[in-house]
């Protein structure tokens, strides 16, 4: 399945995804009151989010953890070089760890970037993050062809993604 | 310094990662699931958004399946001009988030456009403003396999 395929959203879906996409209201009939703030009924924000649900616009509703305040300080972006046809195997073992929150292939830009795989390490410090690293090599074997950690070292912007336009 | 989550807040987030119910009374559902009520749920909920231990609660939008442009780019750029690139770099409001990373590739942004063809056309005017190649490296393939952060 391709990451770039788009579903057609109409007026109403924009305005709910708007509404909700710093989260849920806090209160006891939140689709009720995510009703009332685009105008439609709960019956049928309800429906919508089902459906988006279904399609995969939503991955899932809940509680987004912050990493970084419940303890884990040590957050590196890890990089790999492995065979590309190798990738698809390797991408399911390495996303499927528990200390791994994200994996992803990415092009490479050889010659000065050759990794392809992507994936987000989280660990107490940078110590516990360098000894999950080592595990993901050992898991890779011969076919991890390079690695590098690359921890960040300031943010220089954070704002929201905007996910729909509100004209 | 956030105070230490509980064992009913361990509860909630362990649980509801994911799968909170759509109906008329969420939290009751959720909260009887969980052996509170259903204020109490909300009240600690609240308290994690607060002391920033959750960054959200509610719906996870698959922004790449709304019908922007997302993509991760990075940038090497010499440690003396590295501000004033920063500077230009986030000037454009299609740079959501930036991030220096200690690397010779030193820069790391997600740009999100309205459309999937503006990627390319922000890309260029990035490059011309800062006079420094972007490498643009979009998510081909996707591993993230579900919900697991237990605490």
């Amino acid at each position: 399945m391709t990451e770039a395929q788009a579903t057609t959203l109409d007026e109403l879906d924009r305005r709910i995804i708007l509404a909700t996409q710093s989260g849920l209201p806090l209160v006891a009939e939140p689709y009720a009151a995510i009703a009332a703030q685009v105008e439609s009924s709960s019956e049928e924000v309800m429906r919508r989010f089902r459906r988006m649900l279904e399609n995969g616009i939503i991955r899932r509703i809940g509680a987004v953890p912050n990493h970084y305040t419940l303890g884990f300080r040590g957050n590196g972006m890890t990089v790999w070089d492995i065979p590309d046809d190798k990738i698809g195997h390797y991408g399911e073992l390495i996303g499927n760890l528990d200390f791994v929150s994200h994996a992803y292939q990415r092009p490479r830009h050889q010659p000065e970037w050759n990794y392809n795989l992507f994936a987000m390490v989280h660990g107490r410090d940078r110590q516990e993050v360098e000894q999950k690293v080592e595990k993901i090599a050992q898991l890779l074997g011969e076919d991890n062809r390079g690695h590098e950690i690359l921890y960040s070292s300031r943010i220089l912007k954070k704002t929201g993604l905007r996910l729909v336009s509100d004209k | 310094m956030s105070p230490e989550l509980d064992a009913i807040d361990r509860a909630i987030l362990n649980r509801y990662q994911g799968g909170f119910p759509i109906c008329e009374r969420p939290y009751q559902v959720a909260a009887r699931e969980l052996g509170i009520s259903e204020e109490e749920l909300i009240r600690r909920l609240q308290g994690m958004l607060e002391h920033k231990q959750l960054s959200r609660f509610g719906p996870m939008y698959h922004a790449e399946r709304l019908g922007g442009g997302l993509s991760l780019c990075a940038m090497r750029i010499p440690a003396e001009q590295f501000e004033r690139v920063a500077e230009q770099v986030n000037a454009f409001p299609e740079v959501a988030h930036n991030y220096a990373r200690d690397h010779a590739f030193n820069m790391w942004f997600v740009l999100a456009t309205e459309t999937p063809e503006r990627i390319g056309a922000v890309l260029q005017e990035i490059k011309q403003r800062t006079g420094f190649r972007v490498y643009n490296m979009p998510k081909q393939r996707e591993f993230f396999i579900g919900l697991k952060f237990e605490v």
